[in-house]
């Protein structure tokens, strides 16, 4: 009984990862867009995981958790970039 | 009632719990007029929904193994989101008008510092 609402909790955040979107497109600074970026790692990292118990494929766990380390890096890499360069 | 079913329910709850916890931060992430506001409303909402989808999906993981790696995904998320808002909001680089220099956390500079 809880594959329904595994599913439906995917679609909700698949529609969140819609909206980020309209941040990353919109966001008036670097830093509003790199904003809209984290949001959407941390969902994605979410929606494997929620697909990877409803689905019973194990590998989408590990793409879970590669998002979310990646996430940071690429955070850190990007402030650290416009700190450096004026 | 079994054990299996209320654990199937307590999932659920916490599950869809989560997913409410995320739209609130994207909804936040969106409407929200500035470069603070809008970190606040990422990093805490967002990790509060992480975390709880998280504990939602260990009642269903199965084994050992999977739930520990779901809980590795966000034991990663929690600091490395802390560490981000801290840079971000810090000032200095682009766009900010000699935040980095004023020290840390004046409250009057928020508008202006963000943008």
């Amino acid at each position: 009984m809880i594959g329904p609402v595994l599913d439906g909790v995917a679609v909700v955040l698949g529609l969140n990862l819609l909206l980020c979107l309209v941040r990353v497109l919109g966001g008036p600074t670097g830093r509003d867009r790199l904003l809209g970026v984290l949001l959407t790692g941390s969902t994605g990292a979410a929606l494997l995981a929620v697909l990877s118990v409803s689905t019973g494929v194990p590998a989408l766990r590990d793409a879970a958790l590669v998002m979310t380390a990646l996430a940071s890096v690429v955070a850190v890499a990007r402030l650290r970039a416009e700190t450096e360069e004026p | 009632m079994s054990a299996g079913l209320l654990l199937e329910i307590l999932s659920a709850v916490l599950v869809v719990a989560g997913a409410g916890f995320f739209t609130v931060g994207t909804v936040g992430l969106v409407r929200l007029p500035d470069l603070r506001t809008r970190l606040h409303a990422l990093t805490k909402a967002d990790n509060l929904g992480l975390g709880l989808v998280v504990l939602g999906l260990v009642l269903q993981a199965g084994s050992v193994g999977a739930a520990v790696k779901l809980l590795v995904v966000w034991f990663l998320a929690m600091p490395a989101s802390a560490v981000v808002a801290h840079l971000m909001s810090r000032g200095g680089g682009l766009g900010a008008t000699g935040g980095a220099a004023e020290g840390p956390g004046t409250p009057g500079e928020g508008g202006a510092g963000g943008r």
